[in-house]
C-alpha cells in the first residue's frame, strides 16, 4: 500500500493555496482531511504529481455566526461540527446526519468541507446540507463566489468547483427549533450508507408546517424528495406514510453488492417515513 | 466477563493454576505491535520483492517486456516465470484425496498461463519496498484472454465435449476428484437409498441445495516473509501457522536438505487457517534471496491478501434426509461439490473430505451416504478456514433438521432430541465410523434453553405473529459436535494425508529454576504461551511466571506438527504433560540420593520431593541446580532434567453444544438484527475460562459473520468485486451482541488432562443457528430458504416474493454479477 511518489505543500493560507493550485494545475490533489484521497493514493488508482495539504490554514477551520446562518469552516473536522452548540441548536440534521458519520477516527481526521468537496453520493453530508438550503462559499484566484446547493452537486465525484478553486465555507441556513433525524441503513456500521434520508421539519402542533427531506445514495448526486416535502405540507400524524411513498419518485439509485435499485427504491420509502416519523418528535 | 486476577498464593497453599482465569502474558506486546511480527525484522543489505500480479483469471502469456522496471531507480533484479529453475521448487498437496486425483503443476510463477486474477506474472526485487513498487508499474505484460471457468456448477459440468471452460485446459476436465463414503460399502450402517425408498412411500424425505459461500480469512496481519541465505542454515522467517510443514516443503522440492533449512514463524498476526499454506510468495522469496545471495523480504498488501491469499468454503450442498412419520432419521445423502479454485492447495480436496465425517453430528443415523466432487476453476485456490469441513457439515444437518421439523410439525429442539446419542450410549461408534467417547447433549441443552428463555422467547414470537409486528422474531438452533484434535497419525494414514498427527513437546530445567517449554504446536494467537505455562506450573509446582513457552522456531521447536483443527492443547498440551513427568521422573533418584532415602521413600507434590515419614525435602528447582552443577549425582545419571516427549492421539475428540440465537427481521427493510445468542459448550477440562470464553465469542463472530456479512464475490470475467473491506464485510463489535457464553467440562477421554478443542467451535455451531433463526421469523410468510449471507435485500426480496431457495428460482444463482460499491473510482480520487 505504498503511494507513487508526489510532491507536497502544506501552504498556510488560502491565496498560498489557490497559487500552489494555479502553477501545478491537474497535476495537483487538495487533501483535507484525507479519508478518501490516501487510500485512493495507496491502491494507486491515482498517482497526482503534487499533494496540496490544507491542513495548516487555521482559517478555514470553526463555525460561525453569520447572522441568518452559520457557517462552517471547510477544514473543520467532523469532531467538531458533531459537538459544536451552534450546529445543534440551529442545523440539527446536521448533528444527527455526523454523529453516525463512519467511526471516531475518521471523524477526528476527516473534514466537513472535504466530504461534500469529494461528492460521494454514498456520504453522510450531501443529504443534510441540500436539504437544509445550504450555500458552498468557493474561493478561486477571481474571488469568492456563493452556490446553492442544488447546482454544488453536479454528479458522481463532481462537484461545481472550478479547477483553480476551493471550498472554504458552507452557510446553513438557521433552521432553529425544527427536529431533524438522519436514518441511515446500513448492513455493518463501517460502511457507507446503502440508503440513507435526512428530515428535518417544522411542527405546529401535531401537524407539519415545513419539511425538508434529502436522499443519500439515491442517484449520482445527492438529492431532495421534493414531492414528499409537498405531500407532507400541512400533514398529519397519518398522512405521513403516504407522503413517504413518493421518496424514491425521480431517483436513480444504484445497483451493488448490497442491493439492486429497486431494492433501494423501497428502502427510500420506509425509511423517509421513518425520518420524518422520528424528526416529528423533536 | 471477568479480567481481574486473583493473588497468586493464599495461606491455604498454591491455587490451581488450571482452571484460573489467566489474563494472557503475551498480549502487551501482541496489542502494542512492539514485538517480532516478521514485516518489523530488518536484516543489513535486505532487499525488497513486489509482485506483478495478472488482471485476468485465464489468460495466456504471450510476451513480458521488464526493460523498463529493470531500469528503474534501485531496482536489482525483475525475475519472470521463465527465470525460474528447479531450485525455485514447487507448491504441493498434501493430500491427494484419492489415488487417481487430477492436481495441476503449481509453480511459484507460471511460464505460460495465468490462472486466476491474482496470480503472480513477475517479481520485482529493490532496494526499497517503495523502489519495487513503482517499478511495478513498468513491467508490460501481454496477455492472450481464454475462456475462464469461474461458477462453480457450470465449471463441474464442463467438459471438453460440451466445449464449456476448462480452468487447465491441459488437464481436460474440472473435476480433480471423486471421493465417497458409503455406510452400507464401510459396514457401519445400511443402504441409504432403501432408506429413501422407504420414506417416499411410507414416510418423509427432505431435499435441499445449499450453498456455503467463498469466504476469506482476512486475518489481521498480511502475509509477510522474510529470507536470509547467509550462514550454516538457510533462515526464513514467515507468517505462517505452519513453519514445521513450511521446512518439509522447502527441502522436498527444491533440493535444500531439511537440515539446512531453519524456518521461523515469530509472532504471527492471526490465521483462521489463512495461513496454514505454503504460498508462492515464500517460495519465491526462498528462491530470489538464494540467486543474490542477499537477504529478501515481501509483505503482501491488504488488496493482495485479499485477492491471493487462499479462501474458505465455497462449496453446493445437495442433502436428501429421509424419516419416518415420528420424526425418526433413517438416512442422509450428502451430494457436495466444492470449488478447489485453480490449484489444489496444501490441504485443499481434504477439506470437503473432514465433513464427511461430520454431516452425521450427533445423530443416530442408521444409513449414510457422503459423495464429494472437487473442482478446479480459474478462481483463488481454497483451502482450511476456521472449522474446515466441520462448518459445512454442521450447517447442512442442523438446517435440515430445521426443514425437517417443518416437514413433520415437530417442535424443532424436540425432533433433535429424538434422533441424538443419548448420554448413556457412549462411547458410541457413529454411522460414519467414528468413536464418540463422551458427550451429554441433554445436559448442555437444558441449560441452554433455561439460560436463553427459550419458552419466553417462543411466547414472544407467538405473539408478534399474531399481532402481525413489522418486526418478526425468529428462533433458531445449532446442536453441533465436531471432531478436532487433529489427528490420530494413523487415521491420517488411511485418508492419505501426507503427515501425521502427533505433537512433540520438550521441558528443559534451567540451573536457576526457572523452566523453558517448547512445544511444536505454532502459536498465532490463541495463547499457548499462558495456557501451556498453567500446566506446567501446576504439574511441576513452579510458578506461572517462571515458565517460559517458546515455540515457532524450527531451530528450538525441531520437532511439530503446528497449530489448526483445534489441536495445540489437546495433542500439544499431552505431549507437554509428557514431558513434565519425565522430569519429574529424571530429578527423583536425584532428590533421593541428596537426601540420602530410599527412592521407594521420596514422594513428589507441588514441586517439593519429600522423605516419608520426615520433614526432608528439597524443592524441584534445588534438585535443578544440583543437576546442573552435578557435583554429586548417583552413578551413572546424566546431569539433565530437561525431556522430551511426543504424543499422538488414540481418538479425535468430540467437544459438543447447544447454541440458541433470536433474530429480529424487520419485514418493511429486511434487516436483521441479532436479539440474543446463548450457546453451552462441552469442551472438557478448562485450563483457562477466560481464553476458552474469548475463543467462544470469537468463534462465534466469524461463523454468524458467513450467515449474515461476509461473501468474497467474483464477477463473471473472473475479478474479485469484494477486493478490499469495503465490499468484503468484517463485522466489528458495532454490528454485534455481546454472547450469554458458558461452558460444561465433561472431561474427555482421549488424553489424561480430559481436555476438548475450542477453538474452532464457535464457527462451527453459529452459522445455522443463525439462518435457522432468520428462516424461522419469517418462514409464515411463505419463506423456505436465504442463501448466505442472509443480507437485508435476500430477506426483504424471500419476503415479499415467496420462496428464496438456494438450488433454484430467483436468489439460487451465484452473485457473480453486481458492482462494487464506486468509492474508489480510479479516475476520480479527489478529495478536496
Amino acid at each position: 500500500m505504498i503511494p507513487a511518489p508526489f510532491e507536497y505543500a502544506a501552504p498556510t493560507s488560502v491565496e498560498e493555496a489557490l497559487g500552489l493550485m494555479t502553477e501545478h494545475g491537474d497535476e495537483a490533489k487538495i487533501m483535507a482531511g484525507g479519508q478518501s484521497l490516501l487510500p485512493v493514493l495507496r491502491m494507486r488508482l491515482n498517482a497526482p504529481e503534487w499533494v496540496i495539504d490544507l491542513s495548516r490554514i487555521d482559517t478555514l477551520r470553526g463555525v460561525i455566526d453569520a447572522g441568518d446562518a452559520i457557517e462552517i469552516g471547510a477544514m473543520t473536522t467532523h469532531h467538531d461540527v458533531l459537538h459544536d452548540p451552534m450546529v445543534a441548536e440551529h442545523a440539527l440534521l446536521i448533528t444527527k446526519a455526523v454523529e453516525h458519520l463512519a467511526d471516531a477516527q475518521i471523524r477526528h481526521r476527516g473534514t466537513f468541507g472535504g466530504a461534500l468537496a469529494h461528492a460521494d453520493p454514498a456520504g453522510d453530508l450531501g443529504a443534510p446540507t441540500l436539504a437544509l438550503g445550504a450555500e458552498f462559499v468557493i474561493q478561486g484566484p477571481g474571488g469568492t463566489r456563493t452556490v446553492g446547493a442544488a447546482e454544488f452537486f453536479v454528479d458522481l465525484f463532481e462537484t461545481a468547483i472550478g479547477e483553480d478553486e476551493l471550498l472554504v465555507a458552507i452557510r446553513v441556513p438557521k433552521h432553529t427549533g425544527w427536529g431533524a433525524h438522519y436514518e441511515k441503513f446500513v448492513r455493518v456500521a463501517h460502511q457507507w450508507p446503502i440508503v440513507a434520508v435526512a428530515a428535518t421539519v417544522q411542527m405546529n402542533g401535531d401537524t407539519i408546517a415545513e419539511a425538508r427531506i434529502g436522499l443519500t445514495n439515491m442517484g449520482s448526486t445527492p438529492m431532495r424528495a421534493s414531492a414528499v416535502e409537498e405531500a407532507l405540507r400541512g400533514a398529519g400524524p397519518d398522512e405521513i406514510r403516504a407522503a413517504a411513498d413518493l421518496a424514491a419518485d425521480g431517483t436513480n439509485p444504484p445497483s451493488d453488492l448490497n442491493g439492486d435499485a429497486d431494492y433501494r427504491r423501497h428502502l427510500a420509502t420506509v425509511l423517509t417515513r421513518r425520518a420524518v416519523q422520528a424528526a416529528a418528535k423533536g | 466477563m471477568t479480567v481481574t486476577e486473583e493473588p497468586t498464593t493464599q495461606d491455604s497453599g498454591p491455587v490451581p493454576e488450571i482452571g484460573r482465569d489467566r489474563r494472557r502474558k503475551e498480549d502487551q506486546r501482541l496489542i502494542t505491535g512492539r514485538t517480532k511480527w516478521t514485516d518489523n525484522i530488518v536484516l543489513p543489505g535486505m532487499l525488497h520483492m513486489a509482485m506483478v500480479r495478472s488482471p485476468f483469471a485465464h489468460a495466456t502469456i504471450t510476451h513480458i517486456d521488464t526493460t523498463e522496471a529493470k531500469a528503474s531507480p534501485n531496482v536489482v533484479a525483475v525475475y519472470t516465470g521463465s527465470d525460474l529453475d528447479e531450485s525455485a521448487g514447487v507448491l504441493i498437496n498434501a493430500w491427494p484425496i484419492t489415488p487417481d486425483q487430477v492436481t495441476p503443476v503449481h509453480a511459484p510463477i507460471p511460464a505460460d498461463r495465468v490462472t486466476f486474477a491474482g496470480e503472480i506474472v513477475a517479481v520485482i526485487v529493490a532496494r526499497s519496498a517503495a523502489e519495487a513498487r513503482d517499478a511495478v508499474e513498468l513491467v508490460d505484460v501481454d496477455y492472450d484472454e481464454l475462456p475462464a471457468a469461474i461458477d462453480l456448477r457450470e465449471a463441474a459440468a464442463a467438459s471438453p465435449e460440451n466445449g464449456g471452460a476448462l480452468a487447465h485446459p491441459d488437464l481436460g476436465t474440472n473435476t480433480s476428484a471423486y471421493w465417497v463414503f458409503d455406510s452400507a460399502a464401510a459396514g457401519t450402517g445400511t443402504d441409504v437409498e432403501d432408506a429413501i425408498a422407504k420414506a417416499r412411500t411410507d414416510g418423509v424425505v427432505v431435499e435441499r441445495e445449499f450453498r456455503q459461500q467463498r469466504m476469506i480469512p482476512a486475518f489481521m496481519e498480511p502475509r509477510s516473509v522474510v529470507v536470509d541465505p547467509s550462514g550454516e542454515q538457510l533462515t526464513m522467517w514467515t507468517s505462517s501457522q505452519v513453519p514445521h510443514i513450511v521446512r518439509f516443503a522447502l527441502a522436498a522440492t527444491t533440493g535444500v536438505p531439511e537440515s539446512k533449512i531453519r524456518v521461523i514463524a515469530p509472532d504471527v498476526g492471526g490465521g483462521f487457517g489463512g495461513k496454514l499454506q505454503v504460498t508462492p510468495e515464500e517460495w519465491i522469496a526462498w528462491w530470489v534471496a538464494r540467486q543474490l545471495h542477499q537477504p529478501v523480504k515481501y509483505t503482501e498488501t491488504r488488496s493482495e491478501s485479499l485477492m491471493a491469499g487462499h479462501h474458505g468454503r465455497d462449496q453446493w450442498q445437495k442433502l436428501t434426509l429421509s424419516a419416518e412419520k415420528d420424526g425418526t432419521v433413517t438416512g442422509f445423502k450428502v451430494e457436495l461439490t466444492a470449488d478447489l479454485g485453480s490449484y489444489i492447495s496444501l490441504v485443499g480436496g481434504g477439506v470437503p473430505v473432514l465433513g464427511a465425517f461430520m454431516f452425521n453430528s450427533i445423530y443416530k443415523f442408521p444409513a449414510y451416504h457422503f459423495a464429494c466432487q472437487t473442482v478446479l476453476t480459474n478462481k483463488a485456490w481454497t483451502d482450511a478456514y476456521r472449522g474446515a469441513g466441520r462448518p459445512e457439515a454442521t450447517f447442512g444437518i442442523e438446517r435440515m433438521m430445521d426443514e425437517l421439523a417443518v416437514a413433520t410439525g415437530i417442535e424443532p429442539m424436540e425432533l433433535r432430541q429424538k434422533n441424538w446419542i443419548k448420554h448413556e450410549e457412549f462411547p458410541f461408534t457413529t454411522v460414519a465410523g467414528l468413536e464418540y467417547d463422551s458427550g451429554n447433549y441433554e445436559a448442555a441443552t437444558a441449560e441452554a434453553m433455561a439460560n436463553f428463555g427459550y419458552d419466553e422467547l417462543r411466547a414472544e414470537q407467538k405473539q408478534r405473529r399474531e399481532a402481525g409486528d413489522p418486526v418478526q422474531l425468529g428462533i433458531g438452533i445449532s446442536t453441533f459436535t465436531e471432531m478436532c484434535g487433529l489427528a490420530p497419525s494413523r487415521v491420517l494414514g488411511s485418508l492419505d494425508y501426507g503427515a501425521g498427527g502427533w505433537e512433540h513437546a520438550s521441558v528443559r530445567m534451567l540451573a536457576t529454576g526457572t523452566v523453558e517449554v517448547i512445544t511444536g504446536a505454532t502459536a498465532h494467537g490463541q495463547g499457548h504461551a499462558t495456557a501451556f505455562s498453567q500446566i506446567v506450573a501446576d504439574r511441576l509446582g513452579v510458578p506461572f511466571e517462571d515458565v517460559q513457552v517458546l515455540h515457532g522456531d524450527t531451530a528450538i521447536a525441531s520437532k511439530g506438527m503446528d497449530t489448526y483443527g483445534s489441536r495445540s492443547l489437546v495433542v500439544g498440551g499431552e505431549a507437554l504433560v509428557k514431558a513434565v513427568d519425565k522430569v519429574i521422573a529424571k530429578a527423583k533418584p536425584v532428590a533421593a540420593h541428596l537426601l540420602e532415602a530410599s527412592i521407594d521413600d521420596i514422594s513428589f507434590k507441588e514441586g517439593r520431593f519429600s522423605v516419608a515419614g520426615t520433614d526432608q525435602g528439597m524443592s524441584i528447582q534445588e534438585i535443578a541446580l544440583a543437576t546442573f552443577a552435578a557435583h554429586n549425582l548417583p552413578d551413572g545419571m546424566e546431569p539433565s532434567l530437561d525431556a522430551d516427549a511426543t504424543f499422538d492421539p488414540i481418538n479425535f475428540n468430540y467437544p459438543h453444544g447447544t447454541h440458541l440465537c433470536a433474530m429480529e427481521i424487520d419485514t418493511e427493510t429486511g434487516q436483521v438484527t441479532m436479539r440474543k445468542y446463548t450457546c453451552v459448550d462441552d469442551v472438557g477440562t478448562v485450563i483457562n475460562p477466560l481464553i476458552v470464553e474469548g475463543q467462544v465469542h470469537g468463534g462465534l463472530v466469524q461463523g454468524i459473520a458467513q450467515a449474515l456479512f461476509e461473501e468474497a464475490v467474483y464477477d463473471d470475467a473472473g475479478t474479485l468485486v469484494s477486493g478490499s473491506f469495503v465490499d468484503y464485510l468484517v463485522p466489528t463489535a458495532a454490528d454485534l451482541i455481546s454472547f450469554d457464553v458458558s461452558h460444561r467440562s465433561t472431561p474427555s477421554l482421549t488424553n489424561t488432562l480430559g481436555t476438548k478443542g475450542v477453538g474452532e467451535a464457535g464457527t462451527i455451531a453459529s452459522t445455522p443457528a443463525v439462518v435457522n433463526a432468520v428462516l424461522d421469523a419469517v418462514r409464515h410468510l411463505g419463506v423456505e430458504d436465504i442463501q448466505m449471507p442472509c443480507t437485508p435485500e435476500r430477506v426483504w426480496k424471500a419476503i415479499h416474493k415467496g420462496s428464496n431457495r438456494s438450488g433454484g428460482g430467483e436468489g439460487g444463482t451465484e452473485p457473480t454479477t453486481a458492482d462494487a460499491a464506486p468509492h474508489f473510482d480510479p479516475s476520480e480520487g479527489v478529495d478536496r
